[in-house]
């Protein structure tokens, strides 16, 4: 099994973790990850300025993985919902896909159309599959409670992106319970986590986390799970931002999919970047049935 | 005369120019940390800082980067091979030319007894330092205009700088040539050197048929062949008077070549007094050069060094604020617009549909710079820079990049917050306040809609995506209103929102853009697709709220220019 793995603008600057504790765990389970370093952004940004520079940057990283003859493996929620959307305009209208071949020529590049577009969680529950992943946990966790935080991008608009039931999703629940966690259930879990709002109206958007949290809370879960650059950075280093600015002191920390599942397979918790939290989970590792089996090196 | 006149004027222009340039350096404010010191402050901490610097063991650390980086340009080297070499020629090259060939006086003639510049090994050493130019300067216009260089980032600074340095050298091998050949000029030296007199027509001609075989020059009398008894005689005669300092002009062998080129001509272009054409244009190009220098991307030859070796001994924890904000301002000058950034800009994509060169990190750099030498800009170039700077994802990729190190990402996070202070904030929170400002709602109810649409354009409903034209199958259910998780965050949405999601829908069925425009709710939605999911009809109303979006920002950006 191999990929193009498609980073995106946050994950190398402001989340390596999310880097290097899913090529920790896809790793583990088989999986051949390539780099593309001529990848841009992905567009999410620039679909509320142009619709056509958006399909645009998504439609060059799609021509570049489509080079390589490999299918595209994306970390990021946004970035998973964007390349499926362009993919979906340039195939409902084939005048676009045309003009935005046209402006690609000029690089040498052309899309096709031919390449599957899978975010983490697909390739891990779809191609790797549950049963394979449990069979490669070595300490899974005991008591340990979840939010799936479900991520808006991944989930709808359900016709196009293609990546679970948009009313009642199960495929993150069923990776999270594969590690021994219970996933709590939580009114909230399909609300946006308030990053597209940032510096356009702060106030909104940390209305918005804060909700979410609060419920996640509620609901007694111990961390909140993501799979997705924005939604980790707002529950993780805007969290901690609203939680000064408001003199707010109830947190829940967030840990990403392949942290979580990574510690229940022994793998190691400095390639995890446990550490590299605005707000520490750490203490997550005191959940798993034997303490960390390796330690780091 | 006109010689000196020009190049103390030259000089006069150059050195204005270097102070204004160098002084921006303690004037900009980039930082927040650089607001209250005045320059006073920062000029006497930079003196401070230079004689603390240079009593202590940084010295070494200076001389290791004026080696490595300063001389070698390891940064360049590691980054683009082909780069590196057509820059060291250009600069190696034309450093050499400058020292040995242009400020001869000063440097040469001091440093060798015997220096003159039509001997071996000068006539040899000036042709082939310019060659290594002129080598490099093919290989950058290769580079610059013919390889793949998908992205548009070289401008006139770039071709200006290629243009001047090509117009000297070139000059420089036309006059070389054209003297070589020239008659008149060889009659000057013999009349100056040669010690023979008017009456001495033997011995004249014998010189005269030695310097044309063998020295190339083109006699209108004295033509070959020519018995060895007459060279015999020219050589001795030449021995005497002119060897001692007159090599082969073989030696010259680009001058050389342009002589063998000319030859047929040399007549007619002696008499036309073409080298001393040359001999203007060339040192015209010199001067000129000289004196643009400070504002032109040459400005880096001076700047860019400085900067390398103040950032290597300056420490963020341990220099003083004043220092450290002189040295902020210097990265701006300290960009060579090599364009690497823009190369590996992870939006650049987007300058191919939007036509905004700000998009590009290189060109958004001397907007920046624009905006703190003071200049007024009016507010079509500030709405660019703000389009163009807001669309970066502040990715990091050009300070990885940058082969000279400068903080990039620090100076786009200064220039958004310098553009949010003039009233130039993200687009989408400026649009949200001028597009409700714009077309107020509240104002709008007190009128009666007209269900004929104003607007023509917009008659034919949105036109960016096939899926954004949904709307008009909205039977006005509210699911999407319902759904909305920020229109479930306020007790009574509408007073801060707007229109609703499904008042947006409705407004478009009945041709009011205005009214769609002007809600609120376009730019607090966050875009979660709920509405879009749960709509019994299938309409789009997420991406509807994108394409309205598009077009607000589309009408700002037409309404400031």
């Amino acid at each position: 099994m191999k990929f193009a793995l498609f980073l995106g603008c946050n994950i190398p600057i402001r989340l390596k973790q999310y880097e290097t504790s899913s090529r920790a765990v896809l790793e583990a389970l088989g999986v051949n990850l390539f780099d593309i370093a001529d990848f841009n952004c992905c567009g999410y940004p620039l679909r509320n300025v142009d619709l056509k520079a958006f399909v645009l940057s998504a439609a060059r990283n799609l021509a570049l993985a489509e080079k390589q003859n490999l299918d595209l493996l994306v970390l990021c929620q946004c970035g998973y919902g964007t390349f499926r959307m362009a993919a979906h305009l340039m195939k409902e209208d084939a005048g676009l896909r045309e003009e935005v071949n046209g402006i690609l020529a000029k690089e040498g590049l052309r899309y096709g159309g031919d390449l599957q577009i899978k975010h983490l969680f697909t390739v891990l529950s779809k191609d790797i599959g549950v049963e394979t992943i449990r069979g490669k946990i070595t300490s899974p966790y005991r008591g340990l409670r979840i939010a799936t935080h479900y991520g808006c991008h991944a989930l709808r608009p359900s016709n196009i992106v293609q990546f679970d039931d948009p009313f009642a999703p199960s495929l993150f629940d069923r990776l999270v319970e594969v590690t021994g966690a219970e996933s709590v259930d939580w009114p909230a879990r399909l609300d946006c986590c308030g990053a597209p709002l940032l510096e356009t109206n702060d106030e909104l958007s940390f209305d918005l986390t804060q909700k979410k949290l609060d419920d996640a809370k509620k609901a007694g879960a111990h961390y909140m799970a993501t799979g997705c650059s924005f939604c980790q950075i707002q529950f993780d280093a805007i969290q901690k931002r609203i939680a000064s600015e408001r003199g707010t002191n109830n947190q829940l920390p967030a840990i990403l999919y392949p942290q979580l599942l990574g510690l229940c397979m022994g793998i190691d918790k400095g390639v995890l970047g446990l550490e590299k939290h605005q707000i520490d989970i750490t203490g997550i590792v005191s959940y798993l049935v034997a303490p960390q089996p390796v330690e780091s090196a | 005369m006109i010689y000196s006149i020009f190049l103390y004027t030259a000089l006069a222009v150059f050195a204005i120019g270097m102070v204004y340039r160098v002084s921006g350096w303690f004037q900009y404010k980039i930082g927040p940390a650089s607001e209250g010191i005045p320059t006073s402050r920062r000029i006497s901490a930079a003196a401070r800082g230079i004689t603390a610097t240079l009593f202590s063991g940084k010295i070494r650390t200076l001389l290791g980067v004026f080696f490595t980086d300063v001389l070698w340009q390891r940064w360049l080297l590691k980054e683009d091979f082909l780069r590196w070499l057509a820059h060291m020629c250009m600069y190696g090259g034309f450093v050499l030319l400058l020292l040995m060939h242009g400020l001869d006086k000063l440097v040469t003639a001091v440093l060798f007894d015997n220096y003159y510049p039509t001997l071996n090994p000068f006539v040899f050493l000036r042709d082939f330092f310019g060659l290594v130019v002129i080598a490099g300067l093919a290989l950058a216009v290769f580079r610059r205009y013919f390889l793949k260089a998908p992205r548009p980032k070289s401008t006139g600074v770039d071709a200006y700088a290629i243009v001047i340095l090509a117009v000297i050298m070139i000059s420089g091998v036309l006059l070389e040539g054209t003297k070589i050949v020239s008659h008149s000029r060889y009659q000057e030296m013999v009349e100056e050197y040669s010690g023979l007199g008017e009456d001495e027509t033997a011995d004249l001609k014998a010189l005269e048929a030695y310097w044309v075989d063998k020295f190339g020059v083109v006699s209108p009398s004295v033509k070959g062949p020519f018995d060895k008894k007459t060279l015999e005689a020219g050589k001795a005669l030449h021995n005497m008077s002119c060897e001692s300092c007159h090599s082969r002009p073989q030696w010259g062998f680009m001058g050389y070549t342009v002589a063998k080129v000319v030859k047929p001509v040399a007549l007619p272009l002696d008499r036309a007094n073409v080298p001393v054409l040359f001999w203007y244009l060339h040192f015209m190009a010199c001067f000129v050069g000289l004196a643009y220098l400070p504002f032109s991307k040459f400005f880096h030859i001076f700047a860019t060094p400085v900067y390398l070796m103040v950032d290597a001994v300056m420490k963020e924890s341990e220099s003083d604020p004043a220092n450290l904000a002189t040295l902020e301002a210097m990265q701006l000058d300290a960009c060579t617009h090599c364009g690497q950034c823009t190369i590996r800009c992870s939006v650049a994509v987007a300058f191919y549909e939007i036509a905004n060169p700000n998009i590009l990190p290189s060109e958004k750099l001397a907007a920046f710079r624009t905006i703190l030498s003071g200049r007024g800009l009016s507010k079509r170039p500030l709405t660019a820079i703000q389009e163009g700077s807001h669309i970066c994802t502040d990715c990091g990729r050009c300070t990885d990049v940058c082969p000279i190190g400068i903080n990039l990402e620090g100076l786009w996070f200064n220039l958004n917050r310098r553009l949010a202070e003039v009233g130039y904030p993200k687009p989408e929170a400026w649009a949200r306040k001028a597009m409700a400002a714009e077309y107020d709602p509240a104002k709008m109810q007190e009128k009666p809609l007209s269900l004929t649409p104003a607007d023509r354009g917009f008659a034919g409903g949105l036109t960016g995506s096939a899926q954004a034209n949904t709307f008009s199958v909205c039977f006005g259910c509210q699911t999407c209103t319902n759904v909305c998780p920020v229109v479930g965050m306020y007790e009574n949405p509408k007073e801060i929102l707007g229109l609703l999601p499904h008042e947006i829908m409705h407004a478009l069925a009945l041709k009011q853009k205005a009214l769609a425009l002007g809600s609120t709710m376009l730019w607090d939605c966050v875009t979660c697709y709920m509405c879009q999911e749960h709509c019994p009809q299938g309409v789009r109303v997420t991406d509807v709220i994108y394409e309205l979006k598009n077009q607000a920002l589309k009408h700002l950006k037409q309404r400031a220019a």
